[in-house]
């Protein structure tokens, strides 16, 4: 009936059989395999890569080595244009980085309101830095980026163009091929923030064209703490690196020393390897799953959860066309965060905040929002718990004379 | 099934936070005012304190955010002013170890603040109910923030 799979099993958190957690845009859970898969680094081979020679370091460097082909196939770009970084902020940080000193003052460097913060602030210190021009796409009437209002802040100044995938409030799909496509035209990089994309559908960077794209593993039942920049080979030979030491160094001397190729140029000091093996189980699991078929999944489940939402009084739904399983909605009159603790009192996982995307909030004109986002594990029983515990939120407010 | 929700929510909080006391900044110098943002939810709370004499004379606020935050605002302004400033700050520090399952002098007549007691079984929640009087506590600091 509603669903392709019950895989809850395979989720160690999930034993708690009344746990419902709707926080993937957070962060995802951690299935079984990927949990073994890093006890067995720590178990079996537990050795730095890339350095020693005996059979544990060489172990070790095969599967850290396997990883990034992993990645790689998963995004259809070349072993060498990804790049491990400690998440998608610290990923899309680097890019910022590595092309300041491009920036001239005048420059002009697009960006969105619905940008996480991650994607946001690292231009708007660079735009400061440098002199340059931060410029946000308007966004239409329902907080889409349109192909047509991006084409409006398009100049010969453009040089960079920072936007976002998939908005982690919002969910919504950027037109990033064209948009692409129309920077390239006008001599601008494009920097893309796949966080909240990769994870949920199949992504091709050499369709979308884009120079950089980061993304996080642990909102793709990964590890925290270990991220994927990927920048086209071009790119990451051309600029400098970000940082020093070890790893990302050929010859040193007091006064000079030559770098490694990419990736290994922008990888400084002993990489989190447990994390690069885990990752890329993590991925193999995803892809045996099917990307589509969980897209699919969520979208069933999104479909469901906003005919169920919109059916309850005093609900405000923000993103009724979201593309992506994120739904952004308040209870009228009620602060998010009294909601979600009586959400929490039923054991049931929900973000309240404004989701580090404040722009996202001032333009919607509200302090905070709830925010339920879906991954393959979550099922209808979860939505039908949820709207449950939100009339009882409800009720209860009420009663209380809010 | 609602106790819980009863005992953090209690009648008294939720009246507050319906019908705040004190609400309001006032448009003069000789108060000390603080501003503090939670910026992970978004709360916001401004107090402003008058002392004179060694005396909290008056206090206001102003803000936005949940329940808990703003009720304890309201809460806050009414049970300290025209209080001995030491005494007050005194007050101040048991609440917030009462609220963060700390042990305070349970000799204290906290009033109305009694009602948070159930803030402790809530970890999430406790900075919703202390951000208040931090703000409050900076004004005694005889800083200006703003």
């Amino acid at each position: 009936m509603d669903l392709d799979f019950d895989i809850r099993a395979d989720f160690p958190v999930l034993d708690d059989e009344t746990l419902v957690y709707l926080d993937t845009a957070a962060t995802s859970l951690t299935p079984h395999r990927v949990l073994h898969k890093m006890n067995d680094y720590y178990r079996k081979y537990s050795a730095n890569v890339h350095r020693g020679v005996y059979r544990l370091s060489h172990e070790a460097t095969e599967l850290y080595n396997d990883a990034r082909r992993t990645v790689a196939r998963l995004i259809n770009a070349e072993e060498d244009e990804v790049v491990f970084t400690r998440g998608a902020s610290n990923a899309l940080n680097m890019v910022a980085r590595m092309l300041a000193p491009y920036i001239q003052e005048g420059d002009e460097i697009i960006t969105s309101e619905l940008e996480h913060h991650s994607h946001f602030l690292p231009w708007q210190r660079i735009a400061k830095e440098r002199g340059a021009k931060l410029i946000f796409v308007p966004l239409d009437q329902n907080g889409r980026i349109q192909l047509q209002a991006f084409k409006n802040v398009l100049s010969p100044r453009t040089r960079v163009v920072a936007l976002t995938h998939v908005s982690n409030v919002m969910g919504y799909l950027t037109p990033i091929e064209k948009i692409t496509e129309l920077a390239h035209a006008h001599g601008a990089y494009v920097s893309v923030d796949a966080a909240q994309s990769v994870p949920h559908m199949e992504v091709d960077v050499k369709r979308i064209d884009c120079d950089f794209l980061a993304f996080s593993a642990h909102k793709m039942l990964g590890p925290t703490g270990f991220g994927i920049l990927y920048g086209k080979r071009k790119h990451l030979d051309a600029f400098e690196p970000v940082e020093f030491g070890g790893d990302m160094v050929g010859i040193a001397e007091k006064d000079t020393l030559t770098y490694q190729k990419p990736p290994l140029k922008f990888e400084t000091g002993t990489p989190p390897i447990a994390e690069a093996i885990g990752f890329a189980e993590a991925i193999d699991y995803l892809e045996e799953k099917g990307l589509e078929t969980i897209r699919e999944h969520e979208k069933r489940l999104a479909e469901y959860a906003h005919k169920a939402l919109s059916g309850l009084e005093d609900v405000v739904i923000y993103n009724k066309d979201a593309d992506a399983g994120i739904i952004t909605f308040n209870l009228k009159g009620v602060h998010p965060h009294d909601v979600v603790t009586v959400l929490d009192d039923d054991n049931i996982a929900l973000r309240a905040g404004h989701h580090c995307a404040q722009l996202v909030m001032q333009w919607l004109s509200v302090a905070a929002t709830l925010r339920a986002s879906f991954y393959l594990y979550n099922t209808r029983d979860d939505i039908d718990r949820l709207i449950e515990s939100l009339k009882r939120a409800r009720d209860f407010f009420k009663d209380a004379g809010l | 099934m609602m106790n819980r929700m009863e005992n953090l929510y209690r009648q008294i909080i939720m009246e507050h936070y319906k019908n705040p006391r004190n609400k309001g900044l006032v448009d003069d110098e000789r108060y000390n005012k603080s501003h503090i943002r939670n910026p992970s939810c978004g709360d916001d709370v401004t107090i402003q304190t008058l002392v004179e004499g060694g005396e909290v004379k008056d206090i206001r606020h102003e803000g936005s955010g949940c329940s808990i935050c703003c009720s304890s605002a309201s809460v806050l302004s009414a049970l300290l002013k025209r209080r001995p400033v030491e005494e007050a700050q005194y007050i101040s520090t048991q609440y917030v170890n009462m609220v963060s399952g700390q042990s305070y002098d349970t000799d204290v007549e906290l009033e109305d603040a009694e009602a948070y007691q159930g803030v402790k079984q809530f970890p999430a929640r406790i900075k919703c109910a202390t951000i208040a009087w931090q703000a409050f506590e900076d004004t005694l600091g005889g800083d200006d923030d703003e």
